[in-house]
């Protein structure tokens, strides 16, 4: 074991002493592993931001409901024969209401797209979600100003308004909106609430942020037909009620639309858990992708190591003779070779790290994140990896050298 | 008890479809504390002697027991370890390693062997004594003159205390001045009971020896001890 140990450290002066001696060609050699490790940990770490913008995303539009629509969100049916379902209406949520007894909170909702105006500033096709006032406690919603509208504003379809953060502050820039008057397709609307700032770009018109809220009656009056499909939310009171939630909402939900016991649900219930295999899906294959062609620039670096540890052995064909010939087995002499080549790639894997680092800080700027430690360990083990691996060949050519032909060598 | 017993060795290359018998039918006896000169025209086999004596190489066929070991059918590894342990090689051509400190040449067989640092320096600084280089210890090889670098080298040899110190041509490239101090430095080495073989091509140089092997074609062609012997003055 000591022996090793003693080895070991041998090869390690040496594989400095070497790289000191050769400055310039470490130098350039372990550019190509900056450079690799830099964008292998930047994927990383991009792919780690853009999760975590899903998750926040996700956790926005609240964590443990179900949305009941006409239209199966994630599936291969057919989209036609879904067309011929009948239309979810209000009608139906009022009495599918009553039926439901586990869910925490619920709410119909219908979007429709307008230009919402404020004095000189407007916003084209702003996502507004007619709702009912019961729909805060479907969401995670914190409060900037005022609150979500009340009972009495939605039975009463009354013209009131609860603006995204984005949206108050393209209309109002620094001033406060409550109480002021927006125009939404020209119809004034009374501001009675601003959100808190969610904090996602995934999900971008959906992000709560850049929509606007207003009582489904009012939608109703002014915007769309009374017949018009609508989108129940369902919230359960936790996660592990979710399932028995959903079996309640479809029982429910094939009473109010009256359906004999064999035929089909004519309805889906949608959850997040969909959103999430989609995206995983999707998203998935880029992260695969991605990874695919960071991993090219990190074997072209690799194919440099091991190129210039080749002209390395062949230069120390000599010194390898006399280690020989004063007792270094093949071990030793292969352990010196692949020590130098992990510490060239150790070196430059820190350094692309450190430059990852700095860059993310840029990165940051557009996808919230930073390079995480698991990114951290998993730069350092692969630039490790790399330089055995590519060390392995060059070193395994020195160590079965012929003594008496290495000591020939000149 | 011989410390060297070779029995019919041969040593062929092949070079294309010519075979080279550079080693042809050899057996020789060697004891401890013996000082033998193997001495032939060039081309005559005494560098592939050496390096089969070294453990360097192995036989074509033939069978060399060191110190009553069979070593002829060892791996690389194990001859490796005899290398280390028994064997203190002096080259012509000193082979130094050229970034390396004196110190840190002389050091190298002992990592090799495993021992710890401070019995390392110890020992290497003990070595570096005997042949009058303490001073030097620091120095790297382009630092020293070629009679200094001949005597780090011995010093190598001699660090692990081996059975056996082989030197070839130890003197080609010296001065004939430095080339006398450095076999001074062999006789004292011989005196406290070391074996030494050495190559020359030089008689006053095989005169230091007490027996002169002579080798033609691959063949020993005389093996008789040193007549007229001339006393080895130490040259300051
Ligand atoms: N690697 C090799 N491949 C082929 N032939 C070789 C090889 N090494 C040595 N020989 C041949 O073996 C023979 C003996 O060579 P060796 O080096 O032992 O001679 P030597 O007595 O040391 O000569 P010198 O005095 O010139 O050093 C020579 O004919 C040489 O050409
Ligand atoms: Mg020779």
């Amino acid at each position: 074991m000591r022996h090793h140990l003693f080895e070991w450290k041998e090869g390690l002066l040496i594989s400095l002493a070497a790289i000191r001696a050769n400055k310039a060609r470490s130098i350039l050699t372990m550019l190509g592993i900056v450079i690799g490790i830099c964008s292998v940990a930047l994927m990383a770490t991009a792919i780690n931001g853009i999760d975590k913008a899903f998750v926040n995303g996700i956790s926005a539009l609240g964590a443990n409901n179900l949305y009941i629509d006409k239209w199966a969100w994630f599936t291969d049916d057919d989209f036609f024969l879904m067309r011929n379902r009948k239309n979810v209406t209000l009608d139906q949520y009022e009495r599918f209401a009553k039926l439901a007894k586990l869910p925490l909170a619920m709410a119909p909702t219908i979007l429709t797209m307008h230009k919402v105006l404020r004095g000189e500033n407007y916003i084209e096709g702003t996502l507004m979600t007619g709702t009912t006032d019961g729909y805060v406690r479907t969401t995670n919603f914190n409060f900037a100003r005022g609150r979500f509208f009340s009972a009495l504003e939605s039975s009463g379809a009354r013209n009131v308004a609860v603006l995204g953060s984005e949206v108050a502050v393209h209309l109002f820039e620094k001033q406060d909106p409550l109480s002021q008057e927006v125009k939404i397709d020209g119809i004034p609307f009374r501001v009675v609430g601003v959100l808190e700032k969610q904090g996602s770009n995934m999900l971008g018109n959906f992000n709560p942020d850049n929509q606007v809220y207003i009582p489904i009656g009012t939608v109703f009056k002014y915007f769309r037909r009374n017949r018009d499909t609508v989108t129940i939310v369902v919230r359960a009171r936790s996660t592990e009620l979710t399932e028995a939630t959903k079996e309640e909402a479809i029982g429910m939900m094939r009473r109010v639309r009256g359906l004999l016991y064999d035929e089909k649900d004519d309805f889906s219930v949608n959850t997040q858990e969909g959103l999430t295999t989609e995206y995983n899906k999707v998203v998935g294959v880029i992260k695969l992708v991605g990874l695919f062609i960071t991993g090219l620039s990190l074997l072209v670096g690799a194919i440099g190591i091991m190129n210039i540890m080749f002209v390395s052995v062949k230069e120390r064909t000599k010194e390898i003779g006399i280690r020989k010939a004063i007792g270094a087995k093949r071990r030793t002499i292969m352990g010196q070779f692949l020590t130098e080549a992990a510490v060239i790639c150790l070196m430059g894997g820190l350094v692309g790290l450190l430059l990852a680092v700095a860059l993310s800080m840029v990165i940051n700027k557009f996808l919230p994140t930073s390079v995480q430690m698991n990114t951290i360990v998993l730069a350092i083990s692969i630039s490790l990896l790399t330089g055995i691996v590519s060390g392995l060949a060059p070193a395994w050519t020195a160590a079965k050298m012929d003594p008496v032909e290495a000591l020939r060598y000149e | 008890m011989n410390i060297i017993n070779l029995e019919n060795i041969s040593r062929v290359y092949q070079v294309g479809s010519e075979e080279v018998h550079a080693l042809d039918d050899v057996s020789l006896k060697i004891d401890r504390n013996e000082y033998v000169a193997i001495m032939g025209p060039s081309g005559s086999g005494k560098s592939t002697l050496m390096n089969l004596l070294g453990c360097l190489d192995t036989p074509t066929s033939g069978k060399y027991e060191l110190k009553g070991t069979d070593v002829s059918d060892m791996s690389d590894n194990e001859l490796a370890e005899v290398r280390n342990r028994e064997i203190g090689f002096v080259f012509q051509t000193f082979n130094l390693l050229p970034r390396a400190t004196s110190f840190h040449n002389v050091e190298l067989p002992l990592i090799y062997a495993g021992v710890s640092a401070a019995e390392r320096r110890e020992k290497a600084e003990q070595a570096l004594a005997s042949v009058g280089l303490k001073e030097r210890m620091l120095h790297k090889p382009n630092e020293l003159s070629g009679g200094q670098r001949q005597r780090v080298a011995v010093a190598r040899a001699l660090v692990v205390g081996p059975s056996i110190i082989l030197a070839d041509e130890p003197t080609g490239n010296l001065d004939s001045k430095t080339g006398e101090d450095i076999m001074a430095l062999f006789h004292e080495i011989y005196s406290k009971g070391n074996t030494i073989i050495l190559v020359t091509h030089e008689e006053y140089i095989a005169n230091h020896a007490k027996r002169v092997i002579r080798l033609l074609d691959g063949r020993i062609e005389s093996d008789k001890p040193v007549a007229n012997r001339t006393i080895p003055n130490r040259g300051s």
